[in-house]
């Protein structure tokens, strides 16, 4: 199962990975208009935290008891059984926001321009997620780990 | 003979059929269910009554879950008794199943108070859906609509009516609506809310009396409040909340309090029978005994606990507490454990208010552990605030940057967050 993870002494808390992140998953994975014009906007899964000199990136780690996936109203948050990875469904979400209420890492963001929930999906379209990819320190890292 | 037989088909039921699945491929596996597709998502019945959802897009697992799973599913059917002795549940119509192991996910029925008028047509409970398609049914020639409780439900059914065009009172005999889950400060965001998307909120009353209509008494007409006042209405929803379904279990053997006392490995004291859900009193780890949680993520998930255990694979249930998020007309809110203490002088209180954005946050602590919140407005790291709390870490060195806009994972301490917040 992949899993990005931080080395966390090599971020220096730019948030490219937030704006890499939100323009992969724009419509016009074009950065203006994904900024300017899109609607609903689009979302970074990423949080960049600062706690001056730290800084990291967090997204959803696939956690292996998935409290999100046990907590979800409508079904929309699921095991992919071939990845083994966290997806999810976004014609099945309703924005309940139970899973934000439980993802232990405040890893899942409450949409509330489309009213549903976005996590990480490891860029299912890119061999290297966009955030990883574009980190200019190479301070994340897209690795394989044991389910 | 069937190895597994679970009685109830909602999010426990479910929950045990996944679980025991993963341990045991091939065991024999029943599930009785009263309701005849019970894969539906309940907490949607307030998207369908509103007209989000479709009874397709409700459904929390696909047609094919009980194929797919190789197990029967009995739906349209009741259990009707239990023999413990011979292991064995016997179904309405006379059939007989023997158990090698039983889980009892019967769920909770709504509780309707005995009210003057009450068996009038036009009044209904909002947590089946079957009576949540009557209830739609009757909306095209409805306009008005009374809502009983200002609960959890009550305020699902109040949106629900709204978005469909009905105008709603909700009636509620606390002070404040959702008391059971929010504090006073956020009740009221909530009733404004409410108020300004058109709904009537009455609070301190409760309906004493359903009134026919003038050329149809056996319609309902209106309501008369406890105070006297009458409200016309052609709807009455009736969302006090709802009880244990224990009945199978009354003058057996099996421990009922409120509900069928439970252990953390979802086991009631007798031997091979389970117990999950809105039926059973398991374990809350705030409180750290057991008490009734009639939640749908707790359901799951002590389904789930009982199911591995009855396939043999030892599991423990982590527990739950009152946890609740909100969505209601799109003001999001996430309340957790004890967020309004009867005496609150004992509790250490962080608030922040942000009025200008509609953002409220208030944590309890007591003896530096977190004991309850709510984040209101802004919710996105309300998962880590959860996560302390149901560790009971001790936050004494991060209190001040609790309710900070910096706050999170990177605040935390270096060994916390190495021992149960790790991203590298």
């Amino acid at each position: 199962m992949k899993r990005v993870s931080i080395k966390e002494e090599a971020c220096i808390g730019c948030g490219l990975c937030q704006v890499y992140c939100t323009v992969e998953h724009s419509k016009s994975k074009d950065p203006i208009k994904a900024y300017r014009r899109e609607q609903p906007r689009p979302v970074s899964r990423v949080r960049v935290e600062t706690n001056k000199p730290h800084s990291i990136s967090i997204r959803c780690q696939q956690c292996k008891d998935t409290p999100c996936v046990t907590a979800c109203l409508s079904g929309a948050m699921t095991i992919d059984k071939e990845t083994g990875l966290v997806v999810h469904d976004a014609e099945k979400c309703i924005g309940c926001w139970t899973c934000v209420m439980v993802c232990p890492y405040g890893a899942i963001k409450p949409d509330t321009s489309s009213k549903i929930i976005a996590k990480c999906d490891l860029c299912p379209n890119l061999e290297v997620p966009a955030c990883v990819a574009n980190c200019p320190n190479e301070a994340l890292v897209c690795e394989e780990v044991e389910q | 003979m069937s190895k597994y037989v679970i009685i109830g088909g909602s999010a426990g039921g479910i929950g045990a059929v996944e679980a025991i699945r993963e341990v045991d491929p091939v065991g024999t596996l029943t599930v009785i269910s009263e309701e005849t597709v019970p894969q539906y998502s309940r907490p949607m019945i307030s998207e369908y009554v509103s007209r989000e959802a479709t009874l397709e897009t409700m459904k929390y697992r696909g047609d094919q879950f009980w194929n797919k799973n190789n197990a029967q599913a009995l739906t349209g059917r009741t259990a009707i008794k239990i023999d413990f002795t011979k292991k064995q549940v016997e179904l309405e119509g006379g059939t007989k199943i023997d158990y090698e192991k039983l889980l009892i996910a019967t769920g909770g029925r709504p509780f309707v108070p005995r009210m003057e008028g009450g068996e009038k047509d036009g009044v209904f409970t909002f947590t089946e859906l079957s009576s949540a398609k009557g209830l739609e049914s009757k909306l095209e020639q409805c306009k008005s609509a009374v809502v009983i409780g200002g609960g959890l439900i009550g305020v699902s059914a109040a949106e629900a009516l709204v978005k469909r065009g009905i105008t709603v009172t909700l009636v509620e005999l606390k002070e404040h609506i959702l008391n059971l889950i929010l504090d006073e400060k956020a009740s009221e965001i909530a009733e404004k809310v409410l108020s300004e998307a058109g709904v009537t909120v009455i609070t301190g009353q409760t309906v004493q009396r359903v009134l026919g209509k003038q050329d149809n008494e056996d319609a309902v007409g209106g309501v008369i409040m406890t105070d006297g006042t009458e409200i016309p209405c052609d709807l009455v929803v009736v969302a006090i909340g709802v009880i244990p379904r224990t009945e199978l279990v009354k003058e057996t053997d099996v421990k009922v309090n409120r509900g069928i006392v439970v252990d953390r490995f979802m086991r009631t004291n007798i031997l091979d029978v389970y117990a999950c859900g809105d039926v059973a009193e398991a374990h809350d780890f705030l409180l750290n005994g057991n008490r009734l949680l009639p939640l749908w993520p707790l359901a799951h998930m002590g389904g789930r606990v009982a199911g591995y255990n009855m396939a043999g694979k030892k599991a423990e249930y982590a527990g739950g507490t009152v946890m609740s998020s909100l969505k209601y007309f799109d003001l999001p809110v996430i309340a957790v454990g004890n967020t309004n203490p009867e005496n609150s002088g004992s509790y250490e209180v962080l608030v922040e208010r942000q009025p200008e954005k509609i953002v409220y946050k208030k944590i309890l602590l007591k003896d530096d552990l977190i004991v309850g919140f709510i984040f209101l407005g802004d919710i996105e790291k309300a998962g880590i605030l959860f996560r302390l709390l149901k560790n009971h870490v001790n936050v004494a060195e991060i209190k001040e940057v609790l309710l900070s806009e910096d706050f999170g994972i990177v605040t935390l301490p270096e060994q916390l967050r190495q021992k149960m917040f790790v991203v590298n």
